[in-house]
């Protein structure tokens, strides 16, 4: 219960003016933002910044079911961090590098979709060079496949590594740019699948206008 | 209502005026939505909408207490910088001295509420002007160094300092009579600035044709131009005894230079849009764009307007 509290508390008090006023948001096409689960959120990743900012885009009613699948070897180690990142920014955590091992490391994630819940994927795995897409990992196309049903919503973010790059400490205000994609489901196969995504991403990122570090 | 009691008669009035001008924009953007269904007036709609929100908000933080309204100033102020910073190319090794950049604001913002004139009109040229390169030095990196230092310096200028000339106006201590106290001096600028921009816009869309800078911002006219000018001059004229200490003549001189400079600031700002290749500076404000879109005649007028107002009236 407390817990429940501290983590309203700490969505509505921090975190939602920190994007708001701090970072200041630009959203283009925010209609196709799903209104409420089961959904994979897709998106790229810059910046510790960028679940606060997805998590923002969503009314607070829907918080409880907001859930975001982060590498269990970075957020799990020390205690106080696990719980914050478990109950606080709501966290599942995910092992990496056991692929090929039989071990499916979605379980977890099977079961909140199942349970309607809006689920976010950084399918590159890690923050990289800031504001450089990397390669998709291939992961996300076994999720997808379990969950045929299951709508796909690829976000592009752009400036938050910018504000809070890796290796950082100092946030630096910068606009931070949503472009919202059209949803989609799995395609059938996995090759098709992981094009569609990439496509997707192209097509966003080439909304925006060049501004990248000189 | 005490928050009303130490506002003056005068300065009322204006406000009621503003809020009636809204409602007969908003009953222009009804009946045309009703008269004429296959015109396509979202974009008015949208900036109609807009413009209740900003009024609102910046009425009701100059009837509540000036501090209020420089707090709001530097934060329109704050988003207008951040909305240059994430539209110009910007060094990696400079993210700290961006932060500097920021830092500045509130103190600027300080020194013009408490009235010290002295530190407010050499912070930014002067310090802020020598601390960014100081800071960039630590960094060490030396590509791009001088399109650094000088786009960040131009950004704080404009979007700092310029606009703080504004707030300014709430902290001075003005010898003349003033009819509706600092309020109505701010009151003035911020009404004919805005003023002018929709009045370039009406005329420009009603009457416009030919274009007055076409490389630039192809939607402003010659017509848009001189309408705004007239429209400006009028109400300047109509409303200085209301809230300025200003002659008529004065009232006359200044109506004509915010418009003029109204429109320059506009232009200037679509000319670094144009040059960073971008639309909008932002999606703030639906219909208008971002925050530096609207506030982009203000950054030339605040400063002209304040020293008109120094070398005629203190």
């Amino acid at each position: 219960m407390i817990t429940k509290c501290l983590k309203y508390l700490f969505w509505l008090v921090l975190m939602k003016p920190l994007v708001t006023i701090i970072i200041g948001l630009n959203i283009r096409n925010r209609e196709r933002l799903p209104k409420d689960g089961p959904c994979i959120i897709v998106a790229n990743h810059n910046s510790h910044l960028d679940t606060a900012v997805l998590v923002s885009l969503f009314p607070l009613k829907l918080l409880s079911k907001m859930r975001s699948v982060a590498a269990a070897e970075y957020f799990m180690k020390p205690k106080l961090l696990k719980w914050f990142a478990t109950k606080i920014i709501g966290i599942i955590p995910i092992e990496r590098g056991k692929a090929g091992t039989g071990f499916d490391p979605f379980t977890e994630v099977s079961a909140s979709l199942n349970r309607s819940e809006i689920v976010i994927i950084f399918p590159e795995g890690t923050r990289g060079e800031a504001e450089q897409l990397q390669t998709l990992k291939r992961g996300i196309s076994f999720l997808a496949k379990q969950h045929p049903q299951v709508p796909i919503v690829p976000i592009f973010l752009y400036g938050l590594g910018k504000s809070l790059p890796k290796d950082e400490a100092l946030l630096v205000p910068f606009f931070c740019d949503v472009f919202v994609g059209e949803a989609f489901t799995w395609t059938g196969d996995g090759t098709t699948f992981m094009q569609h995504l990439q496509d997707s991403f192209t097509e966003l990122a080439a909304e925006l206008p060049q501004s990248r570090w000189l | 209502m005490s928050v009303f009691a130490n506002l003056s008669p005068n300065l009322l009035i204006v406000i009621a005026s503003i809020f009636g001008l809204l409602v007969l924009a908003q009953l222009i953007v009804f009946t045309l939505k009703k008269t004429k269904p296959n015109l396509d007036i979202e974009e008015l709609s949208l900036r109609v909408r807009s413009w209740w929100i900003m009024v609102i908000i910046f009425i009701g933080a100059l009837v509540i207490n000036p501090s209020l309204s420089v707090v709001f100033l530097a934060l329109v102020s704050f988003l207008a910088l951040k909305e240059y910073f994430s539209m110009i190319p910007t060094r990696r090794a400079d993210r700290r001295v961006l932060f500097w950049a920021y830092l500045a604001i509130p103190l600027q913002f300080y020194f013009a509420a408490i009235g010290w004139y002295g530190m407010f009109i050499i912070f930014i040229p002067v310090y802020m002007f020598l601390l960014i390169p100081a800071r960039m030095i630590i960094g060490g990196d030396t590509q791009h160094f001088l399109q650094s230092a000088g786009t960040l310096h131009w950004g704080l200028m404009t979007t700092v300092y310029c606009l703080s000339h504004a707030s300014y106006l709430l902290g001075m201590s003005v010898d003349t009579y003033l009819p509706a106290g600092n309020a109505g001096l701010l009151l003035y600028l911020i009404l004919l600035t805005q003023l002018n921009d929709v009045a370039q816009y009406c005329w420009g869309k009603l009457l416009g044709r030919r274009k007055i800078v076409p490389l630039i911002s192809p939607q402003k006219t010659t017509v848009g131009f001189f309408g705004g000018i007239i429209t400006t001059t009028v109400v300047a004229l109509a409303l200085a005894t209301l809230l300025t200490p200003f002659s008529l003549f004065h009232a006359a001189c200044l109506g004509v230079l915010i418009s003029v400079a109204g429109f320059i600031g506009d232009v200037n700002i679509s000319a670094v849009k144009r040059d960073m290749g971008v639309k909008d500076t932002g999606t703030l404000l639906p219909g208008h764009g971002g925050i530096l879109d609207r506030v982009d005649s203000l950054t030339f007028t605040a400063p002209i307007y304040f020293h008109f107002l120094n070398y005629f009236y203190l």
